[in-house]
């Protein structure tokens, strides 16, 4: 199958190199593809890419490229489907994927693909079998613990900071020694969705899509069952019809495949046995017929005076989230029209910035909340324009006053209703600690664009 | 040897599929085969080498092939794409002969592509894309329902969007038209030109079926007066109205005026074309041409000239009056003028043409207009699964299929060849004989060396005669991939010093060719050359009029060398 696998940083410095078969021809196999991968013309897709007698292929994870290059013609979903299992692997067992823990964790990485893969042919990618080989361990930049929170409670009391662990708190490495006791056994599930929107310019809606997963990282012995409960009105397809309301809608569900669907059915709980590390236990995707309304709406009115070369555009964002939700980091990217020389802007509220870079504009507003609405005048010069002609100031939209898009972040909300009742396990591990878990739900957006 | 779950499962693997006793008898076959599809335990890249292992197996009855079929049913919802594509290219593959088997098995399959085509991950949308690509070329209604997800998003590379954009080319119907159009025309209008110009041409194929609203969309993009816009709206409009001759009223009207904006080489060829074929609709062509003829001197392009000859006599049949100056002064510019010797000679064509009349001229430029068979010829005619069945989920969707064969062919040489060796060692090939029978062969001191001289000077009659007179010395076969170019094989046999007494044209069949040699001893190497039409081996028979054996094998492996490196430099 491979031939040889290798880990570059963003910029073709070589982290890791592995060769299975021995047969790179006594070629540096890394230089050769970097050099492919950035004099490549800009129509041809770097995904899969052929040299002299081997093709390369390889996935971008966190700035750093996974490569495996082959000489036979085999399928590229394996083969992709192998790197990000190598990705996500590697993540595990460093704590996350990134040039510095690659760097501290060479004979960990090397080992792993030692037991992984043999002779380019896939061995066994489970946490389950690899932990019975794998001896290194793992270095990490700090230790990681919970007394890194600013606010300790007192011994036994819950205060408000103690139900609250910091982003980063998933991201420690899943296998450290093993008569560490003392690391707390948590689990960690997160609902994750990707809006994609697509409004035209007369506030149409064109398309809007939700893909949606359910991760689990687990730092559990393997082994302990879990039960995770979902809303129990939630439908599968057009057809189905669950309690009273309109319900809570996917138009298709897909499993891993250890998960235990018995109850599925009857109370949309899923059972499974998750080994320790990352696993994604569902994905569903929803088009189409969103149960809530779309969290923004922006309103356009854009003044162009050919004449003078003056552009006034006047944005107005409306939130539509519930009056208690909020979005985070929201960012409107608008491309302008070439040529522009400067900027003049009214916002509406002091925490929000503009600013004119690489011929679009940027307007980040760290925190909307929801029901409000915001507006910003932008006023700019632009000389020489092409575009319709007419002499009058038009209200149409110049060339290149492209398609805004929104980026943002929406925390405790899902698009598309879905919640997570309970997680709940089956049996006590041993060690005395209760395990915490962590349970988030959390919506970004994916593509949400806005036609002007 | 990959880890299938269990010791015993592999060797079992192996029994099954390696040794021929266990596949002559059937129901031990099937029972092995079973056993294995029914291995729940194997994890995702055990299924994966399962399912393409199986591929090889060939079902010996219907019943067989089912009860297969419906085992493998539960690998087609797997949550590993590579499972699912693999299972699906064993249900195509296995299915070969049942097409509604197969197209079910798309329509299962399509929920997981498209989930694919949106995925976190952009290269597995890139994989998906192209096998979606792929399914469409067979049934292109396939994923018209579908059309939503194919549209672009703003941050895609470039390499996705350009695949979204051909994808919804290829499922445009009548229910979806009116949307994919519009969300076709928004993308020509995108800062990035590549992409915009990707965008026109999708349009431009669409037009073929839906004629009057694309040209109303490419007209109205005509009227923003961009470039980047106009050159390729104009090559559009020129491949449209040879396909689709009642779109040419519009495209009349709505070219004038863009000559302003087209600066680049293609373009400026495909507006002087469609000036030249339908000049007569539009009233101002002769002007513009006249503008073209004004500034021949500072045009760059040889191409550009050529194609404004033809386009101004063409002109001059049917605006006779208004054309008959400027095409003077262009004649005498390219005859008397122009460098460019193709340029040249098209004008000197042109001149000599004229002199010998205007009926002679009229004859040979009037064309016909438009061949709208040509666009039934051309289209791809929904291809049969069975054609392309062995490449889904492999590497060949990904590249496409022009490149695939490039790179194959590529290998092929790779692997086979040598690089071109010298020249001069032709003559001189290394010793065939090993070494410790040298001391043997005493009564022929320079066998080992074969000197071929090229004073061989045999007429075809002769040779004729010594042909029928002698036996075949040796006989073998050279595979041979390909055509056979005479030319450069001629002159490479030439090179050694082996003459060509008859050869057949390219592309006969079968191809035959005779050759003849002669070393400095005298002795006659007689050969015939002979390629069955389809078959990948060339068989060479070989007769010599003194028999000896090692000038033999040299002159063998002097022609092998020959024929290898010809069949290595293919154009």
């Amino acid at each position: 199958m491979i031939s040889q696998f290798f880990i570059l940083s963003s910029k073709g410095d070589p982290l890791i190199y592995k060769d299975f078969r021995g047969d790179s021809g006594g070629r540096d196999v890394a230089e050769l593809f970097y050099r492919k991968l950035t004099g490549l013309p800009g129509d041809e897709s770097p995904v899969v890419m052929h040299h002299d007698d081997r093709h390369f292929i390889h996935i971008r994870h966190s700035g750093l490229y996974l490569v495996a290059t082959t000489s036979e013609n085999i399928s590229p979903f394996s083969l992709l489907e192998l790197l990000s299992r190598l990705a996500t692997l590697l993540g595990d067992y460093c704590g996350s994927l990134s040039e510095g823990t690659i760097s501290r964790n060479v004979a960990l990485v090397y080992e792993l693909l030692d037991e992984v893969l043999d002779y380019g042919y896939v061995q066994t990618t489970s946490m389950e079998m690899l932990r019975n080989f794998i001896q290194t361990e793992a270095v990490v930049s700090k230790p990681f613990s919970l007394f890194d929170l600013s606010s300790v409670g007192l011994f036994g009391a819950e205060t408000q900071q103690s139900k609250v662990a910091p982003s980063s708190a998933a991201s420690r490495p899943v296998l450290t020694s093993r008569s560490d006791q003392s690391q707390k056994n948590e689990v960690f599930l997160d609902v994750v969705e990707r809006l994609s929107v697509l409004i035209a310019s007369n506030g149409s809606l064109l398309k809007v899509d939700v893909q949606g997963e359910i991760r689990l990282k687990s730092f559990l012995p393997s082994g302990s069952e879990m039960r995770i409960g979902l809303t129990e009105e939630f439908c599968v397809g057009k057809s189905e019809l669950r309690g009273y309301g309109p319900g809570i809608r996917v138009d298709e569900v897909s499993f891993h495949s250890s998960v235990l669907l018995e109850e599925f059915e009857s109370h949309r709980i899923l059972r499974l046995q998750p080994p320790q590390g990352e696993l994604t236990v569902m994905r569903y995707q929803l088009s189409d017929d969103l149960p809530s309304p779309l969290p923004f709406r922006l309103f356009p009115s854009v003044q162009w005076d050919r004449g003078s070369g003056r552009l006034q555009v006047y944005l107005k964002l409306r939130c539509d989230l519930p009056p208690k939700s909020q979005a985070l980091n929201v960012r409107l990217h608008l491309p302008l029209p070439r040529g522009v020389v400067s900027l003049s802007q009214e916002l509406s509220g002091p925490e929000q910035t503009a600013e004119l870079g690489e011929g679009a504009l940027r307007w980040d507003l760290p925190r909307v909340q929801g029901g409000s609405q915001l507006s910003g005048l932008f006023q700019m010069d632009v000389p020489g324009l092409p575009g319709p002609p007419g002499q009058a100031p038009s209200t149409s939209a110049p060339l290149g006053l492209g398609p805004a898009s929104l980026s943002f972040e929406l925390p405790r909300h899902t698009c598309s209703g879905l919640q997570v009742r309970f997680l709940r396990l089956a049996f006590r591990p041993c060690g005395n600690a209760n395990p915490h878990k962590w349970v988030r739900h959390l919506s970004h957006s994916d593509a949400y664009v806005i036609r002007v | 040897m990959p880890y299938l779950g269990s010791e015993d499962v592999v060797k079992e693997l192996k029994k099954a599929l390696c040794n021929p006793h266990v596949q002559a008898d059937r129901l031990r076959y099937r029972n092995v085969i079973q056993r294995v599809i029914r291995m729940p335990k194997l994890d995702q890249w055990g299924q994966a080498e399962v399912l393409n292992f199986l591929l090889r197996y060939q079902p010996r009855s219907e019943e067989e092939l089912f009860d297969i079929l419906n085992l493998l049913d539960s690998f087609l919802k797997s949550s590993s794409p590579g499972v699912v594509m693999g299972a699906t290219k064993l249900f195509l593959i296995l299915a070969k002969k049942f097409p509604h088997v197969q197209t079910d098995v798309l329509v299962q399959v399509k929920g997981p592509l498209l989930a694919a085509c949106s995925s976190e991950s952009r290269e597995l949308c890139f994989a998906a894309l192209c096998h979606v690509r792929q399914i469409l070329h067979s049934l292109p209604g396939h994923f018209s329902s579908h059309y939503k997800k194919f549209f672009c998003s703003y941050s895609e590379p470039h390499y996705i969007k350009l695949q979204k954009v051909e994808v919804l080319c290829e499922l445009v119907n009548d229910e979806n038209v009116q949307q994919v159009l519009e969300e076709l025309r928004g993308y020509c209008t995108d800062v990035s030109a590549d992409f915009a110009q990707a965008a026109i041409f999708a349009i431009g194929g669409i037009a073929r079926t839906y004629t009057d609203q694309c040209v109303q969309i490419l007209t109205e993009l005509l009227g923003l007066r961009q470039e980047h816009i106009t050159t390729v709206v104009v090559q559009t409009f020129r491949d449209l109205v040879w396909l689709c001759p009642q779109c040419t009223e519009a495209v009349c009207q709505a070219l004038p005026g863009c000559e302003e904006n087209i600066q680049d080489s293609e373009g400026k060829q495909a507006l002087i074309w469609l000036l030249g074929v339908h000049g007569e609709r539009i009233p101002n062509a002769p002007y513009v041409l006249e503008d073209f003829v004004e500034n021949v001197k500072s045009e760059t392009f040889p191409a550009v000239k050529m194609e404004l000859l033809t386009a101004l006599l063409r002109l001059f049949l049917s605006r006779p009056a208004e054309c008959q100056d400027m095409l003077g002064r262009l004649l005498h510019y390219c005859i008397e003028e122009e460098k460019d010797m193709a340029v040249r000679d098209r004008g000197l064509f042109y001149y000599r043409l004229l002199l010998a009349g205007i009926d002679e001229v009229k004859r040979i430029l009037c064309s016909p207009k438009s061949d709208p068979s040509l666009g039934l010829l051309e289209d791809q005619a929904e291809r049969p699964v069975n054609s392309w069945a062995s490449d889904f989920n492999t590497l060949v969707p990904v590249y496409g299929k022009a490149r695939w064969a490039t790179i194959s062919k590529y290998q092929g040489a790779e692997r086979r060849g040598p690089e071109l060796p010298n020249t001069a060692s032709f003559a001189t090939p290394g010793p065939l004989i090993p070494e410790e029978s040298k001391e043997t062969v005493q009564e022929l001191p320079d066998s080992e060396v074969l000197m071929l001289v090229p004073s061989c000077q045999l007429t075809a009659e002769d040779f004729e005669k010594t042909w029928f007179s002698l036996k075949v010395a040796h006989q073998q076969v050279f595979p041979w991939r390909g055509a056979i170019h005479p030319d450069t094989l001629q002159m490479a046999l030439q090179v050694v010093n082996i003459q060509t007494i008859a050869m057949s044209r390219a592309g006969a069949h079968p191809w035959k060719a005779y050759l003849c040699a002669q070393d400095d001893t005298g002795c006659l190497f007689l050969t015939e050359l002979l390629l069955e039409p389809e078959s990948s081996e060339m068989q060479i028979s070989v007769k010599q009029n003194e028999p000896r054996t090692e000038t033999l094998n040299s002159f063998i492996s002097v022609l092998e060398t020959v024929l290898g490196t010809i069949g290595d430099i293919k154009s």
